[in-house]
């Protein structure tokens, strides 16, 4: 075939993109290939192709896609940590001259696509399933506003992932640091497929986030139970609200500043470049705007579920229920007015530097009111230290910390000795890790025995907690004591010997951490084992207070058999307390939206567009954008979107639940 | 809980002694007031912490189920006393804290002059600032001495207890400069400038390097900067001068190349305009400098006369590559009018000759014969940039 009819074909994808010549990605691919071709077997061998494809794939119950979630960001954990682990070895051994094991052209990559799968593909789906999964339960509805679109949402970020993963195996990924600053990230410096791959999986997945913001606003907004005003809401619900109104706001953002860069990269315009007038300040402060706030929509969440599990676990009404709220509405607010404290060394004036800081440093006061809220909660309470518990406590401990080294950066004459120094690599995974990771973590064994009908195993458990934290503290104190030393961040090489021990304590702590990751799985795979032993039958394995424990473990289909109604915070235990009966006759039909596959076909017509547009296969990015407007289209004529679950399947799911009821007893 | 504490602390203690904690013991009178905020804030923010770490462990032990002696509230979830100390402990430090920071951001803005030369030490108004000119490229640093005509490459010094003024700009990426001995960082961009005024007070050798990740050779883009007595100062010059050579705008073309590890290079004699022209980015010949831009933009931009093509403008956009759907090297052939709103083709106005990158407007390709800027039409050009 003539070059020019190849070109047309495959655009820049040759031969010579694939990294042949890199043994760790042969590697890597021969173990992953294996292990997909393993599970692609085992799952025809079963024959589950068509119980996921109808149970899962297309469903578009609320907690199945949160289940889903949780899978993609627990996948995705793995290969950000492998990344992790890769950067910790390297800079463990590259000392004295060696140059360690990773070339320049590889390494950059890694710790880029460490950043972008932590953040996007990781924390985002873990917080956005633990959303999915348990709003709806907690304001009494029977799914959010949108079921579909929700689905949708959920490809869209799967897309997004696949793109990022692709990357591994065609081509290469960027090699600009996880925020890619141009001008290193327009094409004149990274002509490559890298940011590319970065730019539209971003965009794709971006999408999803958007809309499932959208969604989760409206549903609360919309679909709370009757007697729960917003100042009944449980603290969850309300971080939820105030994540989604930050995502609605701040992504488009997000999406606007890499269509401006893809724009410079695609048709040459100016916006970011250094000359015709290009400003490449502008998308550091466009990206940053976005970025701030894109912190607060991981740990708010994660603030609710620490709220849920004290409150739950001390036996005992949350402390300053109305303070707690305010302080979150006045984080989401002021996590607008502080990006600017990402970049003080860019030569900004003193008295904007000046404003910035102090916005930041305002932020922790709410921040503070929380965490004594937390703190007189478990005041004369009764303390279960079950796993969510543990890990509360440990976020506690852990987050004041990173706070107090956030604050310190703040202050823009100590950002300028700290910027972009191992501090801050160390604040910033002391937060993420010790606030969001952590969060995440009580949340899957908070809510678990609620998903799946079994409590998880808690000595794997204990395992799991106790590697995590001393790795996290063996990981990242080096860090901060090596940022005090004048160490920068994503250097590859070192010169100086006396650095060597930090790193290779950190290593050690990456490898504990690792141990905890592994000690997880390994929790999951215990519990599904022992889920008889582990079963929960009451629906309320741990004595909670929110709605969500109202229903049997896992829920139904629909949720509630009866929309509850609420006469107070606590919803589910003012029920208890009063002496809640279940309602045992008078069961109606249910009205429920029906299962589709239109989400994921047109996420993978996506996704495909964006391989097209990645490569320069213009044929295939038009080809799939065609195609994505005509599923689209004709989805709209597809008028067998609900149906009704009949009284009596209603009455049978209800009646065995009786029954289980009755043998706990 | 304790016990992993102690164990992330163990060998902290143990490596206290031996390291070298440059941010928390610099040798330049700037660096020195950011330790002293870094170590002020850090304390004011412990009277708070510290209670609140004590409090958790104390409640979480206290409070644990099986303590049943422990008084229990169940019910007890709001006292509007606690509530006013809650949020006015945060505030009271933030308020010190934001006090404390609005001085110091202005005391230690980089773009002052300096106030004094150490704690104990005014200005010597005798001893005229040490002018340095920084250019961070890929992936070396250029530093230029217009008072002494010379430059050098990843080596960097200056005298002791005389105030030093960067002028801080790049090549092509975004880099930050940072010694940490001697003073926080500053972003070096492509186009801009950013100043830096510093002081050095103790003699000795100490690292610098970019903090801002630039590309495949970032971790080789360190130097040492040396504090020198005067005498040592000057012999450093006379090194300088005496490695003779010449870094004029064909040398500077060449040294712009991206290169990795570079050694420590000087030039004795350096075009005096070269970092007006870098700060420019119109070191090539046939560029048009972006001060020159502005001014003509200031009068009006010259309307059709100014539409001149575009190739003097473009820097380093298709300096490795083009984009994939967008135009090569570009011209303008029309402008679209409200008479005629097609377009109307500017006869004046041609194609260039060649559309290699980075060459001037319908020129030929010049040859990079040593420009001496005195003799060619540089020395004549006012100075009206920055």
């Amino acid at each position: 075939m003539s070059p020019d009819l190849l070109k047309l074909i495959f655009g820049r994808l040759g031969i010579d993109s694939l990294p042949l010549h890199e043994p760790i990605l042969v590697g890597t691919f021969a173990v992953v290939a294996l292990g997909g071709v393993t599970l692609l077997a085992g799952l025809t061998y079963f024959r589950l192709w068509g119980y996921l494809w109808r149970e899962w794939f297309t469903s578009v119950d609320h907690k199945r896609i949160g289940v889903m979630y949780m899978v993609l960001g627990i996948v995705m954990l793995l290969r950000g940590f492998a990344d992790a682990l890769m950067m910790r070895a390297q800079q463990a051994m590259a000392f004295g001259g060696s140059e360690g094991f990773l070339p320049a052209h590889h390494y950059d990559q890694v710790f880029t696509a460490h950043g972008v799968i932590m953040i996007f593909f990781v924390a985002m789906p873990l917080v956005t399933g633990l959303m999915n999964f348990v709003v709806p339960l907690q304001i009494g509805a029977r799914d959010v506003s949108f079921p579909f679109l929700n689905n949708f949402s959920f490809w869209m970020t799967v897309g997004g992932a696949v793109l990022v993963m692709l990357s591994l195996f065609i081509g290469e990924f960027a090699r600009t640091g996880w925020l890619a600053y141009p001008p290193l990230s327009n094409i004149g410096y990274s002509p490559d497929v890298g940011v590319d791959y970065y730019i539209w999986g971003l965009q794709v997945a971006g999408v999803g986030t958007t809309l499932s913001g959208i969604n989760l606003i409206c549903t609360i907004v919309k679909l709370r139970c009757p007697g729960m005003t917003m100042m009944r809401m449980p603290v969850f619900t309300w971080t939820s609200l105030c994540t989604n109104i930050l995502i609605v706001a701040s992504f488009p953002v997000l999406t606007v500043v890499l269509a401006l860069l893809s724009l410079d990269r695609y048709v040459g315009t100016n916006f970011f470049t250094n000359d015709f007038g290009g400003s490449p300040m502008m998308y550091v402060n466009l990206i940053w705007i976005w970025g701030h706030p894109e912190v607060y929509i991981l740990v708010l969440p994660a603030f609710g579920i620490f709220s849920e599990v004290t409150s739950t676990f001390s036996g005992k009404r949350l402390f300053g229920y109305t303070s707690m709220v305010y302080a979150t509405v006045v984080i989401t607010i002021l996590s607008y007015l502080v990006w600017l404290h990402h970049f003080f060394t860019m030569g900004s004036g003193a008295s904007v530097n000046s404003f910035f800081g102090i916005t930041t440093m305002i932020i922790s006061i709410p921040t503070g009111a929380k965490m004594f809220n937390w703190l007189f909660t478990m005041y004369r309470g009764r303390i279960r230290y079950e796993l969510p518990m543990l890990w509360t406590i440990a976020f506690m401990l852990t987050f004041v910390i990173g706070g107090m080294t956030g604050v310190l950066l703040a202050v823009p004459p100590a950002d300028f000795v700290l910027h972009n120094s191992l501090f801050l690599i160390a604040h910033f995974h002391n937060v993420i890790i010790g606030g969001v990771v952590f969060g995440a973590f009580a949340g899957i064994n908070y809510w678990f025995p609620k998903a799946f009908g079994f409590r998880l195993d808690p000595f794997w458990g204990k395992c799991s907690f106790w590697f995590w934290v001393t790795g996290f503290y063996m990981a990242f104190m080096p860090l901060y004591v090596l940022g005090l030393m004048g160490v920068t961040r994503r250097l590859r090489v070192f010169d100086d010997p006396s650095l060597q021990i930090w790193f290779v304590i950190a290593a050690i702590g990456a490898g504990l951490v690792f141990l905890g990751i592994l000690s997880m799985l390994m929790q999951f795979a215990v519990s599904f084992l022992k889920r008889e032993q582990l079963k929960d039958v009451t629906g309320d394995p741990w004595d909670a207070r929110t709605l969500e424990w109202a229903t049997s473990s896992p829920p139904p289909d629909y949720n509630f058999a009866f929309t509850p109604v609420v006469h107070d915070n606590d919803a589910w235990w003012d029920m208890k307390k009063r002496g809640y009966q279940r309602p045992l006759t008078g069961f109606k039909p249910i009205h429920m939206p029906s299962s589709t596959g239109t989400g994921i076909i047109l996420a993978g017509f996506a996704t495909a567009m964006g391989f097209g547009l990645i490569w320069y296969m213009w044929w295939l990015a038009a080809l799939s954008f065609i195609a994505m407007l005509a599923v689209g289209i004709g989805h709209t004529f597809n008028y067998h979107r609900d149906f009704d679950i009949p009284a009596d399947d209603v009455i049978r799911t209800e009646d065995a639940r009786t029954k289980l009821l009755a043998g706990a007893k | 809980m304790s016990r992993l504490k102690i164990l992330a602390l163990l060998p902290l203690a143990v490596a206290l002694s031996g390291c070298n904690y440059v941010v928390l013991a610099p040798a330049g009178d700037i660096a020195a007031q950011q330790r002293d905020l870094v170590i002020i804030s850090t304390v004011l923010m412990l009277l708070i912490v510290l209670p609140v770490m004590a409090l958790t462990v104390l409640f979480a032990w206290r409070y644990r189920q099986s303590n049943t002696t422990a008084r229990y509230e169940p019910d007890w979830d709001h006292s509007t006393k606690l509530e006013l100390v809650i949020w006015s402990a945060p505030l009271l430090i933030i308020v010190c804290l934001g006090a404390l920071t609005w001085m110091g951001t202005h005391l230690l803005d980089p773009y002052r002059t300096l106030g004094r030369i150490h704690a104990d030490r005014a200005i010597d108004q005798s001893k005229a600032p040490l002018e340095v000119d920084v250019v961070a490229l890929d992936w070396k640093w250029l530093f230029i001495y217009p008072d002494y005509g010379i430059a050098t490459v990843n080596d960097l010094a200056a005298p002791v207890d005389r105030p030093i003024n960067f002028r801080i700009t790049a090549s092509s990426v975004m880099n930050s400069f940072y010694i940490p001995a001697l003073a926080g960082q500053i972003y070096a961009m492509p186009g801009m400038e950013t100043k830096l005024h510093a002081v050095v007070n103790h003699a000795g050798t100490y690292k610098g390097f970019s903090a801002n990740y630039s590309g495949a050779g970032f971790s080789g883009m360190h130097f040492n900067f040396q504090g020198l007595d005067d005498k040592g100062f000057d012999g450093w010059v006379a090194q300088a001068k005496s490695a003779g050579g010449s870094l004029g705008r064909a040398e500077y073309l060449q040294l712009e190349k991206p290169s990795e590890n570079e050694p420590v290079r000087r030039w004795g004699t350096v075009d005096s305009d070269l970092y007006r022209l870098i700060l420019n980015m119109c070191v090539e010949t046939g560029k048009m400098c972006q001060s020159e831009m502005m001014a003509i933009d200031a009068k009006g931009g010259n309307g059709h006369e100014g539409l001149n093509n575009t190739l003097p403008l473009s820097y380093d956009k298709y300096a490795r590559r083009g984009t994939a759907l967008g135009p090569e090297p570009s011209f303008v052939v029309g402008t679209c009018t409200p008479d005629a709103p097609q377009g109307q083709t500017t006869a004046a106005i041609k194609a260039p000759l060649d559309t290699a990158p980075l060459l001037g407007a319908g020129l030929k390709r010049p040859t990079f014969t040593p420009l001496r800027s005195s003799s060619f039409f540089l020395g004549q050009r006012p100075k009206s940039d920055s």
